[in-house]
């Protein structure tokens, strides 16, 4: 579909453009190319994917994630994901949309958690929990963020983001604020919000999962954190892992009163 | 999860010293107000914790390059607790990282500002997705301007267009452009000798550019014909 055009357009925005004339065709082209990302969204065919999956019987124990619990009461799921990560007594964890899935679907459905979590992005199960995030998320669409810090994990795990936040490492000393801990910069021509703070209706972690329209993939909290990891020359972070949680935690206690325009779509 | 569990239990710990420490009030944490001083350390061991269990070897990158140095555990540090190096530890690092800058081994600091300009472009290698053999950039257009023509650059260092010109470098080999060579040399090596929490990563202290990368580079910058100083 458009998929082809948007693609060059986005080169085009990258590469050396060698004349006054040319750099105002490529700004045009930048403007013309965001006017489309408004326009349609092909997460709408992931979130019906991801309704049908949460009412099909599936998994060894041929059942339906229709009583999962993601804090708000067995089978509650409007509202639920604005309010995560949080601290679920059933499994003494604090836990986000898709980590909490992932103990549904061991729980009700008989699917192992760990071979899921250890099954990388855009394969097998990983696929289904996607789309599920994705479907939940958009139930919560246009709600505002409202993380609990009541339960004492919480606190910890907020505390232990705002470490994770800062800690550079690596062969190019990044941290998630190399990027994000300023107002008002970019990388190239991408406009980066400062996350260590409240960055506004629909921005940051108010904004995944989303559809990247460069790749054509729909992405979830778990491998947008994974990505920007890979992105500052860090190792792997585990699925559903004690590091991405936290900073799950920190974004979205954050973004406190942010709405949440999930599942967006993304260059 | 094994790792889980560990940290589990390792919780259950911290909440117990965290009560024990200070009572928890049930409230919408905003970050200015959860420096608690008193529980920092508490929060300084599960963030460690999180860390040795969360991440693994993936590709090229092995978890060991989180084994970080003095230099970004200080500034890391200072992140968090929202206030800048004092002076006098800031300047004991910058004299830390000043050692380790190795100087042209011929004595030529300047290269081809074209293959510079190159280098500048590419945002590439090191990340656990790249192979060995993945070439690295010099990620320059990442975070600053160079050549004007360029308009796709980023904003988080400041702008380097016409950087030799507006310093007046009109010839690289005079003893007058010595000085300024010398620091871009530096700066590009080891940015940290000059500004202890610098963003900017330290391109020839961790191998990410060669000697004769880092040449190219510095010719970029301050070579008169380079199109940064059109």
């Amino acid at each position: 579909m458009r998929t082809t055009p948007l693609i060059s357009l986005l080169a085009l925005g990258c590469l050396t453009t060698t004349a006054v004339v040319a750099q105002k065709t490529a700004v045009q082209s930048i403007e013309e190319y965001r006017a489309m990302l408004a326009d349609g969204n092909p997460s709408e065919l992931f979130e019906a994917k991801g309704e049908d999956l949460w009412k099909q019987k599936r998994g060894p124990k041929n059942a339906s994630l229709e009583a999962c619990d993601l804090g708000k009461g067995p089978g509650v799921y409007k509202g639920a994901f604005v309010e995560l990560p949080r601290y679920f007594a059933d499994t003494g964890r604090v836990q986000d949309m898709e980590s909490r899935l992932l103990t549904c679907m061991q729980n009700l459905q008989g699917f192992n958690a760990d071979e899921i979590a250890k099954t990388a992005f855009g394969k097998g199960e990983q696929v289904n929990v996607t789309a599920l995030a994705t479907w939940l998320s958009s139930e919560s669409k246009g709600m505002k963020f409202n993380l609990s810090q009541a339960h004492p994990q919480e606190k910890i795990s907020y505390e232990v983001g705002r470490r994770l936040f800062f800690q550079r490492a690596g062969p190019h000393d990044f941290s998630c604020a190399s990027c994000h801990g300023q107002d008002n910069t970019r990388i190239r021509l991408q406009d980066l919000p400062n996350l260590t703070k409240n960055p506004g209706d629909g921005i940051g972690f108010a904004a995944w999962p989303a559809y990247r329209v460069s790749n054509g993939q729909m992405w979830g909290m778990q491998q947008r954190l994974n990505d920007c990891y890979r992105q500052q020359r860090f190792p792997y972070p585990g699925f559903g892992s004690d590091v991405t949680i936290a900073l799950g935690v920190y974004l979205g206690v954050n973004s406190a009163g942010a709405k949440s325009i999930a599942p967006a779509l993304k260059r | 999860m094994n790792k889980s569990k560990y940290f589990s239990v390792l919780s259950a710990i911290g909440v117990t010293l965290l009560m024990a420490v200070a009572p928890v009030q049930a409230q919408q944490a905003k970050p200015a107000a959860t420096a608690s001083t008193g529980n920092a350390e508490v929060f300084d061991f599960f963030y460690r914790e999180a860390v040795k269990t969360s991440f693994r070897d993936q590709g090229i990158v092995k978890a060991s390059v989180l084994d970080t140095d003095e230099t970004n555990l200080a500034c890391s540090a200072a992140d968090v607790a929202g206030k800048p190096l004092d002076k006098k530890r800031a300047k004991e690092i910058e004299a830390l990282n000043l050692k380790t800058i190795k100087w042209p081994s011929d004595g030529k600091f300047v290269g081809d500002w074209k293959q510079g300009e190159a280098l500048a472009q590419s945002g590439r290698g090191l990340t656990y997705s790249d192979d060995a053999t993945t070439p690295n950039g010099g990620n320059c257009y990442n975070c600053h301007q160079l050549d004007k023509k360029e308009i796709s650059f980023g904003t988080i260092g400041p702008s380097l267009y016409n950087y030799g010109k507006l310093r007046g470098v009109t010839d690289v080999n005079s003893p007058a452009s010595k000085a300024i060579i010398e620091y871009t040399w530096g700066k590009i090596w080891n940015s940290k000798a000059y500004n202890a929490c610098s963003n900017m990563p330290r391109a020839g202290h961790m191998g990410i550019m060669t000697e004769a990368q880092i040449r190219h580079l510095v010719a970029l910058l301050v070579d008169p014909k380079s199109a940064v100083n059109q």
